[in-house]
């Protein structure tokens, strides 16, 4: 019986550890280590993404007025700072360009990024922009290390400037952005961390919630367990 | 008042004599432990499913074009729809953790052997169509994990012969996985599935009582008429239609004795369930798979085609046969075992406790395997993982023969009149 138990339990923790490796995956990604009650680097996040990456990717399930109670943003800051084409506040954040000539310019269509985060975690958002590199054979002139063959073109090049990689696979760092290495990362993390928020906008909430519940089941679970000790007295 | 109300529905219906021939006097063996608390937890399961259900699906959009768009709605702009969603997804993966234990329980302590056959097959149908309930149920998201997931198993009824591919036709309604798929998977997931599930779960407790509970020791509270003193039988009250033909021993009433103990089993269960729908809803990629995430693309399909983990010991089994029609068959085969097991099991001991030090070890290593088959189902093909896969197959389907073999003639330990403690 003991055996059993004892098999069962190292079955389980033999699955839990195989499926940690599984869960990893291949590419090293660097840690995000974005923080989701930070306001502010949400908001700047939000401007960045407002200001590079709409043209192209909508976040065609996330409320601009959603967005900006969230963020804590007014509403009357909100229309003037973060919408620009004559949006009302309860609209999608979408944006105009047509999915099949924008296929035929990028060779695929730009992907919606409400879920981005989820589909791919913050980790590798946070890598993936900044891993372009030099590449003459790609249509735009770079690659990506960690999305080899992306049809994007380097989109935040005038931030970062850009790197190049010799024969051997080592990376010369970006030369020519208007930001340090240090302050693009930020940049970056901050669009990262907004990514993460419109992947699961209740995410804070949910862990709020979370933890109340499980004090109230905490304390429901010894009330049963002395109940359950008072009616069986009476057994043994 | 309530009396004369009781009185005036007792009169028209067997309310009072319901409660206490299920509840109040049904005779539970004092001795229950720990696994045995998953049957109460399957049904707690099961209502939380239908509860969430139902309120998913004021706010779901059962079509192509609006499935995923409509659980984002839920998932944003829904009061508390995050939360409904969490409930029912993890809810889902919960029914397979308390389901599987709960047959766990089923093995160990011989609950399948006579006279429960019956009640075997209705826990094995239950989980058939729960396996069902949940394939279909994971289409409704309209992910791209989803639309593939669905896009394998259904193609596995294209293996058969001759009616393969007219069979494939007609479960999805398409030539390919399409809305009307989603349409009519939607409708038995919501109403079909729940309602055939709803009535086994009836079923499954009516012959549950009416043959009476097994317990860790696999003795029977049920003794022959007049073989026990009156002071040696249990000093509880019990319904007519257990005492008239029984004398009942080292048993109590499930009502308050059990309730509150499952009461206690509850608040433990939520605690964890809890802490996962809380942190961790996508249970680590294996409760809501990553390329969910994106909407169903018949064009784009992804790195790694795996089922829910549920699924996983049952896929394995098919994967590691190269034949195809072979692997849906080893599959299926898998859960027929199962249903047979009364017949497999020729031996009278029921507990693991009094039985072989053989058999103990064919169940230790049925579990490994089953363990191991899962894990496998979650992860990619590779040789080596086939090869493992194969070993474990063996242990499966081993325990079942061998169990055929050597329960016959068991050297089990003298299973004591009484349950002493």
């Amino acid at each position: 019986m003991k055996n059993l138990i004892k098999a069962i339990a190292f079955g389980l923790v033999t699955l839990v550890s195989v499926s940690a490796v599984a869960a990893s995956g291949g590419a090293h990604l660097d840690k995000a280590n974005n923080d989701l009650t930070d306001k502010e680097s949400l908001k700047s996040g939000f401007k960045t993404y407002i200001n590079y990456c709409l043209g192209c990717h909508q976040l065609q399930y996330q409320r601009y007025n959603r967005t900006f109670k969230d963020l804590g943003i007014e509403e009357a800051d909100g229309i003037e700072s973060y919408m620009f084409t004559g949006e009302k506040p309860g609209d999608h954040i979408t944006n105009t360009m047509p999915t099949k000539e924008a296929a035929k310019w990028f060779g695929t269509a730009p992907p919606d990024l409400t879920l981005e985060a989820r589909l791919r975690s913050p980790d590798w958002i946070y890598t993936y922009l900044r891993s372009f590199y030099m590449d003459s054979e790609r249509p735009f002139g770079v690659n990506n290390k960690v999305f080899k063959d992306v049809g994007m073109p380097h989109v935040l090049q005038d931030l970062q400037g850009v790197s190049s990689i010799d024969e051997h696979g080592n990376v010369t760092p970006a030369m020519g952005g208007s930001l340090t290495t240090e302050e693009y990362d930020v940049v970056v993390r901050d669009l990262t961390n907004f990514l993460e928020y419109v992947g699961e906008p209740s995410k804070l909430e949910r862990k709020s919630m979370g933890i109340n519940v499980l004090i109230f089941l905490f304390i429901f679970f010894i009330v049963a367990y002395f109940l359950k000790k008072e009616y069986w007295k009476d057994v043994h | 008042m309530l009396a004369n109300f009781m009185a005036w529905m007792d009169k028209r219906l067997p309310l009072t004599d319901a409660w206490n021939k299920h509840l109040a006097q049904y005779p539970a063996p004092k001795n229950f432990n720990f696994w045995y608390f998953f049957g109460s937890l399957a049904m707690l399961v099961l209502v939380n499913q239908i509860l969430t259900g139902v309120w998913l699906t004021m706010s779901y959009e059962p079509s192509g074009d609006g499935a995923f768009a409509s659980i984002e709605y839920i998932m944003r702009d829904v009061d508390y729809g995050w939360l409904l969603r969490y409930m029912h997804s993890t809810g889902a993966s919960a029914f397979f953790v308390v389901v599987y234990l709960h047959m766990m329980r089923g093995l160990m302590y011989g609950s399948y052997q006579k006279p429960r056959e019956l009640l075997w097959i209705f826990g094995m149908l239950i989980f058939l169509v729960l396996m069902a309930e949940a394939f279909m149920g994971y289409l409704l998201p309209w992910g791209n994990m989803s639309y593939w997931g669905a896009q394998v198993i259904i193609s596995l009824f294209g293996t058969f012969p001759i009616i393969g591919d007219d069979l494939t036709l007609w479960i999805r309604g398409d030539y390919v996985i399409s809305g009307a798929t989603l349409n009519r998977f939607f409708a038995l997931h919501v109403i079909a599935m729940p309602l055939v599930l709803v009535i086994l779960v009836f079923l499954h407790i009516l012959a549950l009582h009416e043959v009476g509970s097994n317990n860790p020791e696999g003795i029977e509270v049920k003794k022959k008429k007049g073989s026990i003193p009156v002071e040696e039988q249990s000093k509880f009250t019990f319904h007519k239609q257990y005492t008239d033909k029984y004398d009942i021993v080292d048993a109590i009433p499930f009502h308050p004795y059990y309730s509150v103990k499952d009461i206690m089993g509850v608040a433990g269960f939520l605690i964890i369930f809890c802490w996962v729908m809380f942190f961790a809803p996508d249970g680590g990629g294996y409760f809501i798979e990553a390329p969910n995430f994106e909407p169903a693309n018949g064009l784009k399909t992804p790195e790694h085609i795996v089922p829910v983990w549920y699924f996983g010991p049952f896929f394995t089994v098919l994967r590691i046969v190269p034949d195809p029609l072979l692997g849906t068959m080893a599959m299926f085969g898998a859960i027929i075992v199962l249903f047979l097991l009364p017949w497999f099991d020729r031996g009278v001991v029921k507990s693991v406790k009094y039985r072989s030090k053989l058999h103990l070890l064919n169940l230790i290593q049925f579990s490994i395997s089953f363990i191991v088959l899962g894990v496998l189902g979650t992860m990619p093909a590779t040789p080596t993982a086939n090869m493992i896969g194969i070993v474990a197959a063996f242990g499966y389907f081993g325990f079942f023969v061998a169990l055929w073999f050597y329960s016959k003639n068991e050297k089990c330990k003298p299973v004591p009149e009484r349950i002493s403690h």
